[in-house]
């Protein structure tokens, strides 16, 4: 059997802007010596080729011979440079490869494995040791990438046989610290309370666990999965130690029950599936799910992100008979970009690494999906260096009497979509425990590769087979893999499970990898057996594998696993989903005022303004948002940019997922972790609102507005953490009575605390992400954010008081906040989303922009230069508390506040559609491309828009 | 005359092919999405229908280069179904993805699909900035012989991609001007290309001579990389909510197709 090696470099004369990119890159990490960079693309062929043939695969399919040139073999380093050289690790997922494979096939030939890597030829004086920062800082992942500084030809590999080798894990005797040793040895991340359950379990039916069993209660019962400490009752207690208040059931007791009190007729299905659901036209539905993926994120950005993306979008495919995938939602939070290498704890990547590498991760899969990528947000801390949080979102369109699944005793399961790998294990208890400087090396087999084509692939099919009506029901192979899949699934059935008939990358997977391996681009059907044949062949037809490995009903609803004859793993679904020692959860909080200082009096906020307009909080994020396709499908109304240059910054997105019809989905997203940390009760409402304002803005419908909650959280084992989430989460309870809107959905990912090697530990701030999605009638009625005509009226709404807690304002000052932060008035708010509701619906608006992070000058000077015009707003107009000085009008990001545009003509009916909220006339928009802003007899703001828009743009001008 | 029939291809990572439906029978058509592993499996499909529109998408990952490795496949395995469609007279468009499969499949420039010919003369590379991007841009039709836009007309469409760099050999570009095959070009807001002196941010990706979009020398087969499917709405629009008479110009290839097959 033959290798041939294939290098394929850009032509002489020609353009390498790849390499172009890279050399960007190495002078951004500050290494001159580095005059240009050449990017080789390298494959190799293993099997038995001719010459001929592979010369004709290597010119006719792999080089582009317009552009490119390709050489058989291995070139030496470059004159007058070095070469580095990446390569996958054996065993990591390489798309490119397989996809070579197949076309080599339709070429008429046979090959046995194709694989792929990179090369960079840096020219220029460099040294070895500039080479390997590069290579290290820049080029390679070292959780699945090997460098190599020389020209290396990778042997053809292949998996070892496996021999069934069952293994059984004594406990019953095991004392206390021996069994929780056994948790840390086994990466089972069990607290002792868990595994007392487990052994008191196992003794009681007289045996010891099998290796598999073990395995599967540690995935059922991670964080991850069952949301353990959400569902825990806590006892709160004050600083004093005294106990203050007793919560069951914590969820149970705040979202869920408020969902379950509002009872709007439009929620479908919520918290039960893998999203939640509503209506939206007399035929579909749709709904909703978002998800965090920070811990694989951490150790590997670009793979972490594009599963996190793969992972959430099988949420809404796996939910009732499987909805379509109609936008993706993500929202970054990192640390700060600008930072010096040397300040990072060791083990932590460069923010900006992480960014691109998470940016780039969503890009390549969402957009491979077709999925458009509408809304999302930024924030960046330094708590965040060691913990990056990835939230990725799905909203998904399905026919109303798809919207529940039936799985019935019988029921064949079939696996389909990607072969199961070694890929992922142990992810789901991996995410729920707290990262160290270690983990890039520990569990570098926790990160997944995604192939996004897989999952489109199997989409396509999935979506037929469901409309054929040829299963009863599915759900997604995430956390867990097939161990969480057919444990859900089959929890009322018991199930039988083959595990040697699952389809396997490489041979040598023993049973239990197989059963918990978190391979991504796989679902979990049940198929009626006269069912089954004409799925298989559905899936066939295009070229995705569907195997049936098992079947739904056992007597006792017992899980049975079988590797060939042998029973090589049994549990009662019953100890499994409802074994789970629950402990009361410890507690602490309680609020200790402390103000702000006084920002000085100034005649000027001209400085304050552009600086909070460059602050990466609020600077744009165009550089992001250009990368995605957020227009594939056709249904784009509301982009995320905006305006006469579309550039401006947009409130919310608005999609029509039924191209047939006018109606659509508003979608929208709040945060503020800066607040968290301060209030977490105010901040959480902060968050509700936000998403409201923002839904709002763009012509959103406040009565059919379903929310989701995402709580990225500290170690809440420590009792301020799980002090600070007992209030956020009370805040949602609140929030969501006051303004009607349920929750529909949600998920937790706590322990984000990272142990740097000395020993320091760093929590991330108290993160809750709410997103909206609310149903509008007609998108035609729909308004954007820039300012559109000289001479209209600009009207603000909502109260605006004195607090700076928190703001941006005093972060631009330099001045360090106190816990005074703005305190949200629900029932004004809720008046004020109405009236605006209403105005918008009347077609009284011509644009409208929230308040948010830099108060109201920022906004007015968004609505500026988005619409390229000016505004002239006077701050002794707006509705504000009396001690609310220019600089907290100005400022203060009190909630609940719009600026907004609105036509001579429609002055009056616009006012008397406000009547019942606190607003105010505050100025005009004007020609003058300035922003001014007058008190009294002075312009305390007065700036070009070209200068506030430069500012605002260049901070991620990359 | 019976109601033209158009197929819209799809294969693993085809994505704007429901769109693409969509705004075909918007203008009158009787639209089928079909797998390209049917046709490989019986091209009889293509003998039925009028016009073969190749969508957007990522083909196959976009694995080795755009368009590829679909390409290889109508090259290995379609050729000659794919031939004998052009040569009876009908029509083919592809979009975005669609135009990356005709120029490494040999559908463009020369209208001919065969292994040893096609991807020599031309390609569609990475953008001079090597990133994916979505934005707008103005277009003018350049080309009196493309049957899919009247020559001279200006519009905007959006454009999606990473590799959408138009680059051809030496001396192709004077042959394929001289037959008139350049279809479409980037233009500013002014309608001039920056090859003309136009605005140099007018050309999103670096494409020689601010080429969009091409057709083979009978001008019933044609390339672009912006997407009309994307503007059938006038909410499509960036600045819908600014705009003072709403339109929805996308719609012009497919109704401009429709009609050429009703005359035909």
């Amino acid at each position: 059997m033959a290798t041939y090696r294939v290098e394929i470099r850009p032509q002489q004369g020609r353009s390498d802007p790849q390499g172009a990119g890279v050399h960007h890159e190495i002078e951004e990490l500050g290494i001159a010596s580095v005059q240009s960079v050449r990017a080789v693309r390298l494959f190799f062929l293993h099997g038995d080729l001719s010459d001929a043939d592979a010369h004709r695969v290597a010119d006719q399919l792999l080089t582009d011979p317009v552009t490119e040139q390709m050489h058989l073999g291995s070139s030496s380093a470059p004159e007058g440079g070095r070469a580095v050289e990446v390569h996958l690790k054996a065993g990591v997922m390489d798309p490119v490869a397989n996809s070579v494979e197949r076309a080599i096939g339709d070429m008429g030939l046979s090959i046995d494995s194709v694989c792929t890597a990179r090369r960079f030829e840096l020219i220029g004086g460099v040294s070895q040791d500039e080479c390997e920062t590069i290579a290290r800082r820049l080029l390679a992942n070292s959780a699945i990438e090997e460098v190599y500084f020389e020209a290396y030809t990778p042997p053809a590999t292949h998996g070892h046989s496996y021999e069934l080798v069952v293994t059984d894990v004594p406990i019953r005797d095991l004392d206390d610290a021996a069994l929780e040793k056994l948790s840390k040895d086994s990466d089972l991340f069990l607290n002792l309370t868990e595994m007392k359950g487990i052994q008191d379990y196992y003794r009681r039916i007289g045996r010891e666990p099998r290796d598999v069993e073990l395995e599967t209660l540690a995935q059922t019962w991670s964080e991850h999965c069952v949301h353990k400490t959400f569902r825990s009752d806590v006892a709160v207690r004050n600083n004093a130690g005294e106990l203050v208040e007793e919560i069951p059931n914590l969820i149970k007791t705040t979202i869920f029950s408020i969902t379950e009190q509002l009872a709007k007729p439009w929620c479908i299905s919520v918290f039960k599936d893998n999203a939640g659901v509503i209506d939206f036209d007399d035929e579909h539905a749709v709904c909703f799910k978002v998800e965090t993926h920070n811990h694989p994120s951490a150790i590997d950005p670009y793979g972490g992100a594009s599963t996190g993306i793969g992972g959430v979008v099988r949420d809404p495919l796996g939910t009732g008979m499987g909805a379509k995938p109609v936008a993706n939602t993500d929202v970054f939070c990192f640390g700060p970009t600008d930072m010096a290498l040397e300040d990072l704890p060791k083990g932590v990547l460069h923010p900006r690494r992480v960014m691109r590498g998470v940016v780039a991760g969503v890009r390549d899969y969402g957009n491979r999906m077709g999925i458009p990528t509408v809304n999302g947000a930024l924030y960046f801390d330094e708590k965040y260096l060691g913990n990056p949080l990835v939230y990725c979102g799905t909203i998904g369109l399905l026919g109303r009497e798809k919207c529940f699944k039936n799985a019935q005793s019988g029921d064949k399961i079939v696996c389909v979509g990607g072969r199961t790998g070694r890929d992922g294990i142990h992810g789901a208890t991996f995410s729920s425990g707290e990262l160290t400087h270690e983990h890039e090396t520990e569990f570098s087999h926790a990160v997944q590769i995604g192939n996004a084509i897989t999952e489109k692939k199997m989409l396509d099919v999935i979506l037929q087979a469901r409309d054929a009506g040829l299963y009863s029901a599915i759900t997604d192979c995430g956390a867990g893999g097939f161990s969480s899949a057919v444990g859900e699934m089959g929890e009322d059935l018991g199930a039988e499970v083959q595990l040697a008939s699952a389809p396997l990358k490489y041979a040598g997977l023993s049973y239990t990898e197989i059963w918990i391996s978190e391979a991504q681009e796989r679902m979990v059907l049940a198929v009626p057996s006269a069912d089954v044949d004409e799925l298989l062949a559905m899936f066939e037809a295009e070229g995705v594998e569907a195997v049936v490995i098992g079947t739904f009903g056992t007597e006792g609803r017992m899980l049975r696993l079988f590797y060939g004859e042998t029973l090589v793993g049994e549990l009662e679904m019953e100890f499994l989903h409802n074994g789970i020692p629950s402990p009361t959860k410890e507690a602490v909080y309680e609020k200790v005022d402390q103000a702000s200082p006084a920002p000085p009096a100034a005649d000027s906020y001209n400085d304050a303004l552009l600086s909070i307009l460059a602050a990466p909080n609020v600077a744009s994020k165009e550089w992001v948002v250009r990368q995605y396709d957020h227009e594939v499908q056709g249904g784009s109304v509301i982009k995320p940019l905006v305006g006469v240059t579309e550039d401006g910054p947009g409130d919310a997105a608005v999609v029509r997922p039924v191209l047939a019809g006018r109606k659509g989905v508003t979608i929208a997203c709040g945060l503020n972790p800066v607040l968290g940390d301060l209030d977490p009760y105010q901040s959480a409402l902060h968050a509700v609102d936000e998403a409201l304002r923002n839904t709002i803005a763009v012509g959103g419908n406040l009565a059919q507005t379903a929310l989701l909650d995402n709580f990225c959280w500290g170690n809440c084992n420590k009792p301020d953490r799980m002090g600070a989430l007992v209030q956020a989460a009370k805040a949602c309870r609140d929030a969501a009575l006051a303004f009607e809107t349920p929750f529909i959905s949600g998920k937790d990912s706590l322990n984000n605390e990272f142990q740097t090697d000395s020993g320091e530990t760093i929590a991330i701030p108290s993160t809750l992400l709410i997103s909206a999605m609310s149903v509008i009638d007609d998108v035609d009625r729909c308004v954007t954010s820039d300012a559109k005509a000289a001479g209209n009226y600009l009207f603000i709404l909502g109260q605006t008081g004195p607090m700076l807690g928190g703001s941006h304002f005093l972060q631009a000052l330099g001045l360090a906040s106190g816990n005074d932060v703005a305190p949200v008035d629900l029932a004004a708010s809720r008046r004020v989303f109405e009236a605006l509701q209403a105005a918008i619906e009347a077609g009284l608006v011509r644009s409208c922009h929230d308040l948010s992070e830099g108060g109201l000058a920022v906004a007015a000077t968004e609505m500026a230069f988005a619409g390229g015009l000016g505004v002239d707003l006077d701050i002794a107009a707006i509705p504000a508390d009396d001690n609310a000085t220019p600089a907290a009008r100005l400022f203060a990001e009190y909630a609940g506040r719009f600026l907004v545009e609105v036509t001579p003509d429609n002055h009056d009916a616009f006012l008397r559609t406000v009547k019942h909220c606190p607003f105010g006339e505050a100025g005009r928009v004007t020609d003058t491309g300035r922003v001014v802003v007058r008190s009294q007899d002075t312009n305390v703001i007065d700036v070009n828009i070209a200068e506030a828009k430069a500012a605002w743009q260049k901070t991620f001008d990359w | 005359m019976a109601t033209p029939k158009a197929i819209v291809l799809r294969a693993a990572g085809t994505n704007c092919d429901l769109e693409t439906e969509f705004a075909l029978q918007q203008a009158g058509f009787q639209a089928e999405r079909v797998h390209v592993f049917r046709l490989t499996e019986d091209a009889a499909a293509l003998a039925d229908a009028q016009f073969l529109v190749i969508p957007g998408g990522f083909s196959y990952g976009d694995d080795v280069a755009a368009g590829k490795i679909q390409a290889n496949q109508m090259l290995r395995r379609l050729a000659e179904p794919l031939n004998d469609f052009v040569a009876a007279g009908k029509l083919v468009l592809g979009i975005c993805n669609g135009f990356q499969v005709m120029v490494k499949s040999g559908l463009l420039p020369w209208g001919h699909v065969s292994a040893d010919e096609a991807h020599r003369d031309a390609t569609l590379t990475w953008n001079d900035t090597p990133m994916f991007v979505d934005r707008w841009i103005r277009l003018r039709a350049d080309s009196d012989k493309c049957v899919f836009l009247p020559k001279g007309e200006c519009f905007d469409l959006p454009i999606a991609h990473g590799e959408g760099k138009f680059v051809s050999r030496d001396g192709v570009l004077d042959r394929l001007k001289a037959d008139d095959q350049i279809a479409l070009r980037y233009v500013d807001a002014s309608g001039q290309a920056a090859c003309e002196g136009g605005s140099a941010d007018s050309n999103p990706n670096g494409s020689t001579e601010d080429i969009a979009g091409i057709c083979d020398p009978t001008g019933r087969v044609m390339g672009l990389m912006p997407h009309p499917e994307r503007f059938v709405d006038p909410t499509h629009h960036p600045q819908w909510t600014r705009r003072a008479e709403p339109s929805a110009d996308g719609r012009l290839f497919f109704d401009s197709a429709f009609a050429y097959l009703q005359q035909a």
